[in-house]
């Protein structure tokens, strides 16, 4: 069954408010009754998932490198380090010049300071558009600038890590990062790459990453509460939390031919687009998971849930539609990441195939047990706007 | 019967629609004329007030409906126009496409208009508080979408009724090249028959024109705004902000055929690579953009000397031209000081996202026409560059392939090569 052009995981980076990397993700989420870490006063009435306390140097040795960056791009560029050097590629010369990159991405934090002066400024002046120009062109850092711009994280990977093979940046919330992992294994199925950096991160403790997300009213207010109990509750029903994955997924044949460990083998990655206006997604979520073309039997789920009401009652809905599905809505302890939503799923999944265990319920009223090894293991992102996704991931052997 | 496959064995990839919008105008037919009689559509900024600003002029596209509107808007808007013309051209379904859709599309941010109306309908808190509460008592979500970045591209595939889940990308200067280069892979995977891949650029703004300018990235020429962009020549001082949009409908050569579809280009090769020396200057050595160049000819099936003509990047910053140069010479050896290299920046300024679907549009073009458009304000050689630059007046001649560059900021480098005819 086993293809020399499968692609298989054979690196993992992971941030999240739990901690850092594969190991310490897995001891925190099979915990059983394993708790969040909240931040519920900073961003008040919003309840987010805070970064961890991150040693920076150890991914990213240049001090220069880290001041040309903000949070955000820290972030990833510090996962997509954890990832190379997990798969054994990291300070290889020859691997990182040869291997392509996607990465999904965002945009970077604005000056919060700046923005500030400025408004305050506008509510005194007619002449705003002056004003703008007087403020930023005095106002502004010049590198900050960098610092915002979408395809400057795979930019800062490449210069912190030599990863040059090619570069490519999609963008649009976690349609991007499903994007980018499927188009990744369908450039290695294709021959036309060995070895492809995958993932994305996001950084919410920024107003305006909030506000993304709240000029449509989605965000959860009030008391924190599991994602699937969020419905009917204050707000949008989206906690946020920081965090990054990024993945090494490789030609099954070039990763054994490195000897490398490898997690789990990514089988199909399905996408699509529902016009959610029409009530198209409940067909949708139907279809992808008939074109992931599910195993028999019982079916670990890790699902991205957002906790957006719409979104999440429609993946909810088809998931209570197939008993053979147990589900785990990890957001409900990390916080909704994003661009970087669908890699984590991918990831997590793959750390279960690996370590041949399910994860404890995450939600024990909306989340049943399951008990076997999960040779199999199905990873979700629908988004809480727009574009969805699922891949299947399995046991490499 | 025509060879349906490339060198390696892959469907080849013919470009049956072309659409356009530069400051020039809208559409082949009048960018074309202007591009080949050296007309400049760079012209003072009028958008917004200029005070305080070292740049003051621009290529901005000031005569669509949502010129005034926004970025997001104003990108929809280009990023429509050249699809509609593309697609009508190749005489397939502007509803119904039936292709997946590759945009390359500026970050988004929301707007300081918006940040300015939010603000100042409330007087509760100060700074990002106030914004936020206000933000959730919003009835509409018009101002939402503008702020989501796969939202342009969501509306596209309901125009066009693209298949599947729409590509967003970035890579910063090369995006235009990047989307085309989704498209052909796509095609050559077998994944689909036929794509849709656009540029488009409509983020112009006040914040925009100051942040490149804090980067001194920008030319100051303000004075004789035609003049302002002029690669490869000794007094270049940067590039000139620009917007617009290149459109084109990607199909296997074999589907094309079989409809009876008229073949308007080849896209023979892509090839790409990415710098780490530096986030906005480009490794001395040039080595990235070279290797991205041959990449492109490998890709390509093509030898260095079966190039007829480069479409350059060239975008009138000391750094950028000093670097295609050194690239160009290296790949090209002795033949690089008699190929025809020319600049369409010189003529409609950095479209930045759009760039490498415009350009390529023209690249196109030139093969069809004959024709190779000049760059324009070529009045002071730079000694050091020694290239064929098809200075100020276009010229006739037959172009059977060309090669199409493209380099970003944060080291993102994607070349094209395009012939006028299959194998």
């Amino acid at each position: 069954m086993n293809s020399p052009r499968d692609v298989v995981i054979s690196g993992i980076g992971l941030v999240s408010s739990l901690g850092e990397g594969p190991d310490a993700h897995w001891q925190k989420l099979t915990q059983p009754g394993a708790q969040p870490v909240l931040e519920a006063t900073r961003f008040s009435p919003y309840t987010i998932h805070p970064l961890p306390e991150i040693d920076w140097n150890l991914q990213i040795a240049k001090r220069g490198d880290q001041r040309q960056m903000e949070t955000w791009q820290r972030l990833g560029t510090y996962a997509a380090g954890m990832a190379l050097d997990d798969a054994g590629i990291k300070g290889n010369d020859e691997l990182c010049a040869t291997m392509d990159m996607v990465v999904a991405a965002g945009g970077g934090e604005r000056d919060e300071a700046v923005d500030a002066d400025i408004l305050a400024a506008s509510e005194s002046r007619n002449d705003r558009d002056v004003l703008l120009n007087e403020k930023l062109t005095t106002e502004l850092r010049p590198t900050l600038f960098l610092a915002q711009l979408s395809n400057l994280l795979a930019g800062n990977i490449s210069i912190v890590h030599k990863v040059t093979g090619s570069s490519r940046t999609f963008m649009g919330e976690e349609g991007a990062g499903v994007a980018a992992v499927e188009t990744a294994a369908a450039r290695i199925r294709s021959g036309q790459s060995t070895h492809i950096l995958v993932g994305g991160a996001f950084q919410t403790e920024h107003s305006d990453m909030l506000l993304g997300y709240e000029l449509a009213g989605y965000l959860h207010r009030g008391a924190w509460k599991p994602v699937w109990q969020r419905q009917g509750g204050e707000g949008g029903g989206v906690v946020t939390g920081s965090g990054g994955a990024f993945l090494v997924l490789e030609q099954r044949a070039h990763a054994l031919s490195r000897g490398r460990k490898i997690y789990a083998e990514l089988g199909a990655v399905v996408s699509g687009r529902a016009r959610r206006r029409r009530d198209e997604l409940d067909a949708e979520i139907a279809l992808l998971l008939k074109q992931a073309a599910l195993p028999n039997g019982e079916l670990l789920a890790v699902s991205g849930a957002s906790g957006a009401h719409a979104a999440t009652a429609a993946e909810k809905s088809a998931f209570d539609a197939n008993p053979a599905i147990a589900t785990r809505a990890f957001s409900t302890l990390t916080g909704h990441m994003k661009e970087a939503q669908f890699p984590f799923a991918v990831a997590l999944a793959a750390l279960a195939v690996e370590r041949k265990a399910a994860y404890p319920v995450f939600d024990a009223a909306n989340e049943r047990p399951f008990s076997g090894i999960p040779r199999t293991v199905l990873a979700t992102a629908i988004g809480y706007h727009q574009f969805e996704g699922m891949a299947l991931v399995s046991a490499a052997d | 019967m025509a060879n349906l496959r490339d060198h390696m064995g892959r469907p080849i990839v013919a470009v049956t629609g072309i659409g356009v919008v530069t400051s020039l105008g809208v559409g082949k037919t009048d960018n074309w004329a202007a591009l080949t009689s050296g007309k400049s559509g760079i012209h003072p900024i009028t958008r917004f007030p200029v005070d305080h600003l070292n740049t003051r002029i621009s290529g901005m596209v000031d005569f669509l409906p949502s010129s005034s509107k926004g970025a997001s808007l104003l990108t929809y808007e280009l990023a429509e126009t050249a699809a509609l013309e593309a697609v009508a051209e190749s005489g397939l379904d502007a509803g119904d496409f039936g292709g997946p859709l590759f945009l390359a599309s500026p970050p988004v941010e929301l707007d300081w208009s918006e940040r300015f109306s939010l603000y100042n309908s409330d007087k509760h808190d100060i700074g990002s508080e106030r914004l936020l509460r206000v933000a959730r008592g919003l009835k509409v979500t018009d101002i939402f979408e503008t702020t989501q970045f796969g939202s342009i591209a969501d509306r596209l595939a309901d125009r066009f009724g693209t298949r599947g889940l729409p590509i967003t990308l970035s890579t910063a200067c090369a995006s235009g090249a990047t989307a085309i280069q989704l498209g052909v892979e796509a095609i050559r995977r077998g994944e689909c028959d036929r794509a849709l891949s656009i540029g488009a650029d409509g983020s112009a703004t006040a914040e925009a024109l100051i942040r490149f300018s804090l980067l001194s990235a920008l030319s100051t020429h303000n004075d004789l705004p035609e003049k302002a962009s002029k690669p490869f020549s000794k007094d270049r001082d940067g590039f000139v902000l620009a917007e617009g949009s290149g459109a084109l409908v990607l199909e296997s050569l074999e589907a094309a055929l079989a409809r009876g579809a008229t073949i308007l280009g080849i896209m023979r090769g892509c090839g790409e690579k990415a710098d780490d020396f530096h986030r906005t200057r480009s490794k001395p050595d040039g080595s990235p953009a070279i290797a991205a160049v041959r990449a492109a000819l490998a890709d390509a099936g093509l030898g260095e000397d079966e190039i007829d003509y480069v479409n350059a990047h060239g975008t009138s910053t000391p750094e950028n031209d000093k670097m295609e140069h050194l690239s160009l010479s290296t790949v090209f050896g002795e033949r690089i000081g008699s190929m025809p290299i020319s600049s369409n920046k010189s003529m409609i300024g950095h479209t930045l996202s759009a760039a490498g679907a415009v350009e390529a549009a023209f690249s196109l073009m030139t093969m069809r026409e004959s024709v190779i458009p000049p760059t324009i304000n070529y009045d002071n050689p730079d000694p050091a560059i020694v290239l064929d630059v098809v200075p100020n007046q276009k010229r006739n001649a037959e172009v059977g392939t060309v090669l199409s560059n493209s380099f970003g900021f944060g080291g993102q480098n994607t070349c094209l090569v395009m012939a006028r005819e299959p194998v």
